[in-house]
């Protein structure tokens, strides 16, 4: 029977480049009003680092200097980074855990939505949202603690922070896939929070005890800061490289990590 | 060519020697749990099969392996001729599977249009809300629709790419009558349009309802395969419960029963035909009592047939 063959003669045309992007941007963007929506996921990742500033920064310390650095100046990098690496833990794990666990990565792998997608997406979102957090940062900033930059050191400093999205996205796709779709956002809490305290991102890393500070020098955010705290001008003594160093061999740990719970979640499926 | 696989959609009618979609002595293992044993399966193009057992059988395993979603232990998993992750594959197979949470803040047309982009020729959004009775949820969140509402939607996202093969894991389970026939209707008119579908169900009533051919499964095997009506015949008959002194092996031996169980302090006999049974039991002891014949409903049917697939299995589990 003639239908037969046409069902199984075998459609090789591949996708064309603009329809390959359509789907990376139409899967980012969806990802994005994802998250925006999730009010839970928009309070907690773009409201603590808001609120700390305004706390620290603009109510309590405004005219005081760290290391002579005005302290509104000084806490942009420090809470951008702890803001960078919030929305890029929860975006990705929390999301990716959920996925996995319930069964929407399953209806999303049966499609032929290409994998690589799924993840940019995720990926690119906490980019976004990294981006806003570090942009309100300095609107604040400058509308209510005086905080003055060049142009050009301004943009070094939000593509620095938000690049620094990159490590803590890849991180989070290791939690996401080790942990269940409820343990995700606790084990991230576990990890982020004595992170950014230990890391000098709440205080600042030379009024940390000593013991703090050498574990700092081994934690990805204590170098992101650093990273950020140089291009306003209160770097630490380790040069730029050692910390982007540490920073992309972090990321590929964390990849690393990732693929061994994507392969151990192909072999081993349930239900 | 629609209009051809219309009319060959008759009811029992095999549409092509060729398989869409099979599974060839395929093993399927979970750690020492194994789900699938030796499972030879076709599907055929045109026809809708229904893969029928009860929960933990194995459906929704072979419905996975099949959509490539992981390996079997051993054996050879076939779609379209090829190997089930392959991405062209993927372009023509839809899958509607269980899924415990979709993201509930983005909107049905939202969930629609991304689907719809990965197709390389998707149905228009305005005929997949058509298809699925979705044209009035369309601006909705997926977290504000209810559980009927949301099978549809995932009804939705596996026909927006247009496929000729369509796997539906259990579309129906958990929803009430109305929301039940709802769906049903909306197979229906995509099985007039000429698509391959697989479903899977542990309703006997949802399998008879809506597919060509039953596969039954039970603990990882098929143990029955046929059209509804052959499977129907195969399982259903009669049920004789009498009071007898005639042991249980020489009730066996009378032709037409299928199977003897003991029942407290009575017998219960399946037979095809009851007449021919009762006539001989009649005949050969005198002193029988409490004569009853009823015949099998559909449910007891298919527990009789899980169930002598059990009796017969040297399996503890």
């Amino acid at each position: 029977m003639s239908t037969a063959t046409i069902a199984l003669s075998n459609t090789t045309t591949e996708r064309s480049p603009q329809h390959t992007a359509t789907i990376y941007l139409k899967e980012a963007k969806y990802e994005f009003l994802k998250n925006l929506r999730l009010r839970l996921y928009t309070a907690s990742v773009l409201s603590f680092p808001l609120m700390f500033y305004i706390l620290f920064g603009l109510v309590l310390n405004a005219n005081q200097a760290i290391g002579g650095m005005r302290v509104p100046t000084y806490l942009i990098a420090t809470y951008g980074t702890f803001g960078v690496m919030g929305a890029s833990l929860f975006g990705t794990a929390a999301g990716l855990a959920s996925d996995r666990g319930l069964g929407w990565l399953q209806v999303k792998r049966a499609s032929p939505m290409p994998p690589f997608a799924y993840f940019t997406a995720k990926v690119v979102t906490s980019m976004i949202f990294s981006t806003i957090i570090v942009l309100a940062l300095f609107a604040l900033g400058f509308a209510l603690g005086n905080v003055r930059m060049p142009l050009a050191e301004f943009a070094q400093l939000l593509g620095t922070l938000v690049a620094g999205s990159l490590p803590f996205s890849a991180m989070g796709l290791a939690v996401g896939y080790f942990a269940g779709p409820n343990s995700a956002p606790p084990t991230i809490n576990l990890i982020y929070l004595p992170m950014s305290f230990c890391s000098g991102l709440w205080v600042p890393f030379m009024f940390l005890p000593k013991v703090v500070q050498h574990i700092a020098l081994a934690l990805p955010p204590y170098h992101l800061s650093q990273l950020a705290l140089g291009v306003v001008g209160a770097g630490s003594h380790e040069s730029n490289a050692t910390h982007w160093e540490v920073l992309v061999a972090f990321t590929m740990i964390c990849l690393g990590v990732a693929r061994i719970g994507f392969q151990r979640d192909q072999e081993k499926m349930y239900g | 060519m629609i209009a051809a696989i219309e009319q060959g959609r008759t009811r029992g009618i095999v549409h092509s020697d060729r398989a869409v979609a099979s599974l060839e002595g395929v093993n399927k293992n979970y750690g020492t749990v194994r789900a699938l044993r030796g499972v030879n399966f076709q599907v055929h193009a045109g026809e809708v099969v229904a893969l029928l057992g009860p929960n933990g059988a194995g459906k929704t395993t072979a419905v996975k392996l099949l959509l490539g979603l992981m390996p079997p232990n051993a054996g050879r998993v076939r779609v379209f001729g090829g190997d089930p992750t392959n991405p062209a594959n993927r372009m023509r197979t839809g899958a509607m599977l269980q899924v415990g949470r979709v993201p509930e803040t983005l909107r049905v047309r939202e969930h629609i249009d991304l689907f719809s982009t990965y197709y390389q020729e998707p149905m228009p959004a305005e005929q997949i809300l058509a298809t699925a009775g979705l044209e009035k949820l369309r601006d909705r969140k997926f977290g504000e629709l209810s559980g009927g509402q949301r099978q549809r939607v995932l009804f939705a996202l596996a026909i927006c790419g247009d496929p000729d093969l369509l796997f539906l894991d259990e579309p129906t389970v958990g929803l009430d009558v109305e929301a039940r026939r709802l769906l049903w209707d909306e197979i229906r008119q995509l099985v007039s349009r000429g698509k391959t579908v697989l479903l899977t169900t542990h309703y006997l009533q949802e399998a008879d309802a809506l597919a060509d051919r039953i596969a039954v499964i039970n603990q990882g095997e098929i143990i029955a395969e046929g059209t509804p009506a052959e499977i129907k015949a195969q399982t259903s008959g009669k049920r004789i419960r009498c009071i007898t002194r005639l042991g249980l092996d020489r009730l066996r031996q009378i032709a037409g029963v299928t199977e003897v169980r003991e029942d407290r302090e009575a017998v219960e006999i399946h037979a095809s035909e009851a007449e021919p049974v009762v006539r001989e039991l009649l005949v050969c002891d005198a002193a029988l009592s409490s004569l009853e014949v009823t015949s099998a409903g559909l449910e007891d049917a298919f527990l009789a047939l899980t169930r002598e697939s059990l009796s017969n299995g040297d399996r503890p589990n």
